[in-house]
């Protein structure tokens, strides 16, 4: 068990590596001048050449070789490539080639509104699909079910601005239960998140009650929940105590799996209910080419990602005994 | 179920000659028997040929046409109306089918050409080999897919191969192809390294079978049906990024697409204009759904596990 944990946080640094990796090659080889961006149109070469002085574009890409002829040794990493895994992992992500702000004060300022959509939004997605879940496994068999089943696969089916342009032309628009669009701080804004999550978790109930009905139907055809019955323990105490107990197992993989994505907050909900918050400026970033604050985006996202994976697994193996070296 | 194949019992000397049923044989059967999941297959056969018809000229090659005025409610002459440019929206609906199903189609090609190969290679070679794979869609599942397909299409858009620029279609394809094939990989991976110790592969290694050919004529045709079922839902998720693809402006340059009419309308609906709208959702919504009931119905039909 040893073996294995301390082989899974040895291999952690070389996903976060190949992160870094990616990241680079998409979002600061490929993308083209930032500096030209920066200048504006129109600006003149030597403004330009400035400007990528300013912020590192002057070195070579990957290695410095010159510089390293002339300068020893230690010059032969003054490139764009070793600056941002050098910068990247300490959180250093320069400054927004669009909004001319430090990208950390950014993030840090739209990871609050994000939160606010996507924790209200994961929370009640979850809670609903469970208890949909839970009630299917006693009417397995049975029309309900069935109609269920139907029902998921047609919300599946809507596309997710369909559902956006639908829902807030009619919920908003026509009948005025809620405001358009708008954004508030403190109790006041509660009421701009409502309508957004109804729809969040309406887009989202098709699969998750999908996956959580297939997890929980496989349950009930276990032996334990048999015998359960058999010595004459009640339904609800056979859901919530012995089938809920072990479908925790899959369900708490995919909660933990979810949670760093809910910081990216909600590309399409921020986009049409004004919610200043992550998902919002990426979609700004996108069409201004503002990469720094993609690749930071990015980078913590994917910090998170392999974060949880890490806890998830070390957790099974303080578990489970039947986890060990492979 | 007596669909399990009869072996000639051996004890009671020369049976007669039973004819054998291979599991596609015996998978179209447990198919066709589900109503739900023939109607769908007819509804998939509906979109291809209208896909097809498109992509040969005949139908709704004049899309670009201006028919009327523009935004005209629907009528009997124009079943779904007119958009901004007095085009017509059943025209502009059908003509996109073919612009979704191609995304769809090719995305989902590059991706398996990617990810089979890949999986069958890691779970059958192990070491070296397994742990880059493993590494490399490792990294992969940890960046968020929608970060990095947005990437990719930002990238490709400006990319030329052989003086063939990629802008467009292909960006899109390949922007969705090439990152969307970590899943299946992972899923190939799993299943051949379970088929490598078995016994018809340790006999076909004993008859001097080259190791390519053990992939390729061995295992790979046992872990098809897993491909088949992931094909036919990767091919909604498909269509279903297009749209997001189209939103954020770098959807299909020339051509009509659901997703691009979906854009278009999104600020029409305040004004009443309902109608691009909803062709667009509900030319989307039939084919998801007959692609799910017939994903689900196919996973019945050819999981062995499921056969009792």
């Amino acid at each position: 068990m040893w073996a294995y944990i301390l082989r899974r946080l040895l291999y952690t640094p070389l996903i976060v590596f190949g992160v870094l990796l990616v990241t680079f090659v998409l979002f600061k080889l490929v993308p083209g001048n930032p500096a030209r961006i920066i200048a504006g149109p129109g600006a003149s070469e030597s403004t330009i050449k400035e400007i990528e002085a300013q912020i590192g574009l002057d070195k070579p890409r990957w290695i410095n070789v010159d510089g390293a002829r002339e300068q020893g040794f230690g010059a032969l990493f003054d490139s764009q490539f070793f600056r941002h895994m050098w910068d990247t992992p300490r959180f250093e992500f320069g400054d927004s080639v669009y909004k001319k702000k430090a990208v950390s004060e950014i993030l840090y300022k739209g990871a609050g509104p994000s939160l606010k959509l996507t924790v209200p939004m994961f929370i009640a997605l979850l809670a609903t699909s469970i208890s949909i879940s839970l009630g299917i496994t006693m009417l397995r068999g049975t029309v309900w079910d069935l109609l269920i089943v139907i029902a998921c696969v047609i919300g599946m089916s809507i596309p997710f601005l369909a559902v956006i342009l639908f829902g807030q032309d009619w919920f908003a628009g026509k009948l005025d239960w809620f405001p358009i669009r708008g954004y508030d701080t403190g109790f006041a804004g509660v009421r701009y998140y409502v309508l957004p999550v109804i729809l969040g978790v309406f887009a989202g109930l098709g699969s998750d009650v999908r996956f959580y009905r297939t997890v929980m139907l496989d349950e009930a055809k276990a032996d334990y929940i048999r015998t359960a019955y058999a010595k004459g323990v009640g339904t609800g105490r056979v859901l919530f105590r012995h089938l809920l107990k072990n479908a925790m197992i899959a369900v708490i993989t995919r909660v933990v799996l979810a949670i760093p994505f809910l910081f990216l907050g909600s590309l399409l909900l921020e986009r049409f209910f004004s919610i200043p918050g992550l998902g919002f400026l990426m979609v700004e970033s996108i069409s201004s080419r503002d990469y720094n604050v993609i690749a930071a985006l990015t980078y913590i996202v994917a910090l998170l990602f392999i974060f949880g994976q890490l806890m998830t697994d070390i957790c099974y193996a303080l578990v489970d005994p039947r986890i060990s070296l492979k | 179920m007596t669909t399990v194949p009869t072996q000639p019992d051996l004890a009671d000397g020369p049976a007669e000659v039973v004819k054998g049923r291979s599991l596609w044989h015996d998978a179209w059967r447990r198919f066709r028997r589900k109503k739900m999941a023939m109607i769908s297959l007819a509804v998939i056969v509906v979109y291809v040929i209208v896909a097809l018809l498109v992509a040969t000229g005949l139908l709704a090659g004049d899309w670009n046409e201006e028919v009327g005025p523009r935004y005209q409610a629907p009528s009997a002459d124009h079943w779904f109306g007119t958009d901004i440019f007095g085009r017509s929206t059943l025209r502009m609906t059908l003509y996109s089918a073919k612009t979704s199903l191609t995304v769809a189609l090719f995305a989902s090609v590059i991706s398996i050409c990617i990810g089979v190969p890949m999986g069958a290679m890691a779970g059958y070679f192990g070491g070296k080999v397994d742990e880059f794979i493993v590494w490399l869609y490792s990294v992969l599942a940890s960046i968020p897919g929608l970060l990095l397909i947005l990437a990719f299409a930002f990238v490709l858009r400006d990319v030329t191969v052989f003086g063939y620029s990629l802008q467009g279609m292909p960006a899109i394809y390949l922007a969705l192809g090439l990152t969307g094939w970590v899943y299946l990989c992972r899923l190939i991976r799993g299943e051949v390294m379970k088929h490598r110790s078995r016994d018809y592969v340790t006999a076909a290694r004993s008859y001097g079978c080259s190791q390519k050919r053990i992939i390729l004529k061995h295992i790979v045709p046992n872990v098809t049906h897993l491909i088949l079922i992931d094909f036919s839902l990767r091919f909604v998720g498909y269509i279903h990024a297009e749209v997001i693809l189209s939103y954020l402006g770098l959807g299909p340059v020339k051509d009509p697409s659901w997703g691009k009419m979906i854009d278009a309308a999104k600020l029409e609906l305040q004004r009443g204009h309902w109608w691009e709208l909803t062709a667009a959702t509900l030319a989307i919504f039939f084919i998801s759904v007959a692609l799910n009931i017939a994903s689900d119905a196919l996973r019945d039909a050819l999981d062995p596990k499921l056969k009792t």
